[in-house]
């Protein structure tokens, strides 16, 4: 649905590959974009599954208003997608429905750094 | 950057009304502090406009790349400026003001003595049946990928909707190279005629010219079809057509990219959740922060520069910003009335020129009923997906407003708090009810107004005052 403008790697100094994974399968993303624009770039429309009724959902407003890109960065979930830019090494999931609860997902899964022991 | 734990000024929003506002606040010596959500200053209008890929100029325009003077000029103020960073809540503690902001995971209060708003604008929600699905966005999401991350569609699109950004959006990506299969126009067939008296207005200002511009421009690059009375999404999961009407006659079109746009109304979230008055603007369909020429909301000390304020565009938000600056000054006792007014005199210049036009713009583009108030199936509140029948239903048990609908259904409730739900929820209801949207009402919005994780707020320091609110035995 989205397609790169050719030639943006002649103008851009920042325009180097980042090594990102997407539902754990490597992707060279493009330093500078955000979490959301690199699963365009991936030729994905989908980012999640809602809480509610389950329906798919995409990036819709890029702009932080509308929250439908929310995804989970490096085990975190709830994360906005258009909000946050990509980064070297990060794992971008697409959310399945509800964010699991904290305590039940354990650790590693969803609570914030200082609240952990 | 660190932000001190105190400013005269804080500005919230770095689009143009923010970058002037904080850049007219510096000079005038007062200590400023500017915070913005993005990771580069510009807002929506000039966004990316430090880094944007795309360089070759007529891509995105010389009204875009118009905002780099903007932005030079605030970073060489000097004024103190933190992105990446959201304001969540904004609370009267004496005779200052108290800014709850959340910068990179990490929640921080600072305090400030004026608070300038310069929060912008968002697109209006534009509810049809399918809207939801993946492949469906804002337009002006598409915009946003073009001037950051130099992504074009590439697939099958269609562009629907009506208003100025629909062309301009439009004419950028036929400069980029992209094709745009059809342009759905929902403006009103024999609006033209409602609106001739204004349109001498419209001729004499700065923008006539680069309107006709675009509109020949779109001409000559895409099937236009006029006067589209309905549309709908296509598919299962993700976007498979568009279906629309016009003339009474309805077809289908394979697309793998709708972008849906009817104009922008301000983003009123922080200045509801704070108390400031709104009023329902009937020629912009929408509800406004009450404001005076200096964009002095109804709550001292509490000033609303740009969009956030009414929509007049970039180049007035720019005007504004100034004058909000000229205001905080003056109530600070830093700037004498007479010398506020005298300051004023080029701004307002400004604003007027920019100004002209703007109701045969409103007026023209106001979008149709049909496509502000949807029916049956489809989805108001995208959050809790609440159709327009539920809250018809609702309204017949006899719900009155939007915030006992909340009750009912949920709607406004999900983490977009009412952003993409609120005016078509007051709409419907005062449809169904035959009162008008004033009277229906708004959503009363609460801090946080943007979601803020548990962890962050209990890490913030504890003063006596929130100690003593909750413990109950004491020491």
């Amino acid at each position: 649905m989205f397609k790169r403008l050719p030639d943006l790697a002649a103008f851009h100094p920042d325009a180097r590959a980042l090594a990102v994974t997407i539902d754990g399968k490597p992707f060279a993303a493009r330093a500078g974009d955000t979490v959301a624009a690199t699963l365009f770039a991936a030729g994905l429309a989908d980012c999640r599954t809602t809480p509610v009724l389950g329906s798919a959902r995409g990036p819709f407003c890029m702009m932080g208003v509308c929250f439908d890109c929310l995804v989970v960065i490096d085990g975190q979930p709830n994360q906005q997608g258009c909000m946050i830019p990509v980064g070297e090494g990060m794992r971008i999931q697409r959310q399945q429905g509800a964010r699991a609860v904290a305590a039940a997902a354990g650790p590693a899964d969803g609570m914030t750094p200082e609240a952990q022991p | 950057m660190t932000l001190a734990s105190r400013y005269d000024i804080l500005v919230i929003g770095a689009g143009p009304a923010g970058l002037a506002a904080a850049a007219e606040s510096v000079a005038m010596g007062l200590r400023v502090a500017l915070v913005d959500e993005q990771g580069a200053p510009g807002g929506q209008i000039y966004r990316a406009i430090t880094t944007t890929p795309v360089q070759q100029r007529d891509v995105l325009g010389a009204d875009y790349w118009y905002g780099e003077k903007l932005v030079a000029a605030f970073e060489r103020s000097g004024a103190g400026y933190s992105p990446r960073t959201t304001v969540w809540a904004v609370t009267r503690e004496a005779d200052e003001f108290q800014i709850g902001l959340s910068c990179d995971g990490g929640a921080q209060l600072i305090r400030a003595r004026q608070v300038i708003l310069a929060t912008g604008a968002q697109e209006r929600p534009f509810p049809i049946p399918g809207w939801t699905l993946p492949g469906v966005m804002t337009a002006g999401a598409a915009q946003i990928l073009l001037k950051s991350a130099g992504l074009v569609p590439g697939g099958t699109t269609v562009l629907a909707g009506s208003g100025p950004l629909l062309y301009l959006i439009a004419a950028q990506f036929t400069a980029a190279g992209a094709r745009v299969e059809c342009l759905l126009d929902t403006t009103p067939a024999g609006r033209w005629r409602d609106v001739l008296r204004h349109a001498p207005d419209f001729v004499a200002s700065p923008y006539a010219a680069k309107g006709w511009s675009m509109l020949r421009a779109a001409q000559r690059m895409m099937r236009i079809v006029k006067g589209v009375e309905q549309i709908s999404a296509i598919g299962a999961g993700k976007l498979d057509g568009v279906r629309f009407t016009t003339g009474g006659h309805t077809q289908d079109i394979p697309a793998d990219l709708l972008l849906l746009h009817q104009g922008v109304v301000p983003g009123i979230n922080l200045s509801n959740a704070i108390g400031c008055a709104h009023h329902w603007d009937a020629a912009q369909a929408c509800f406004t922060p009450t404001v005076d020429d200096w964009g002095a909301t109804s709550i001292p000390g509490i000033t609303i520069a740009g969009d956030a304020a009414g929509i007049a565009g970039a180049r007035s938000a720019e005007a504004r910003g100034t004058l909000a600056a000229l205001h905080a000054a003056s109530a600070l006792g830093h700037l004498r009335t007479a010398q506020r007014d005298a300051q004023a005199v080029a701004p307002r210049r400004e604003l007027e020129r920019w100004n002209r036009g703007r109701k045969f713009v409103d007026a023209l583009y106001l979008p149709a009923p049909e496509f502000r108030i949807p029916t049956g199936d489809t989805i108001v509140c995208r959050c809790e997906e609440v159709t327009a029948r539920q809250v018809t239903e609702t309204v017949a048990l006899g719900c009155t407003g939007p915030n006992q609908m909340k009750s009912f259904l949920r709607c406004g409730m999900g983490p977009c708090q009412g952003r993409l739900c609120g005016l078509t929820i007051t709409e419907l209801i005062a449809k169904e009810r035959g009162v008008s949207p004033a009277e229906t009402g708004y959503y009363r919005l609460r801090f946080p107004v943007k979601p803020i994780t548990l962890g962050e707020l209990a890490a913030l320091p504890q003063t006596d005052s929130s100690v003593d609110a909750v413990v109950r035995i004491k020491r």
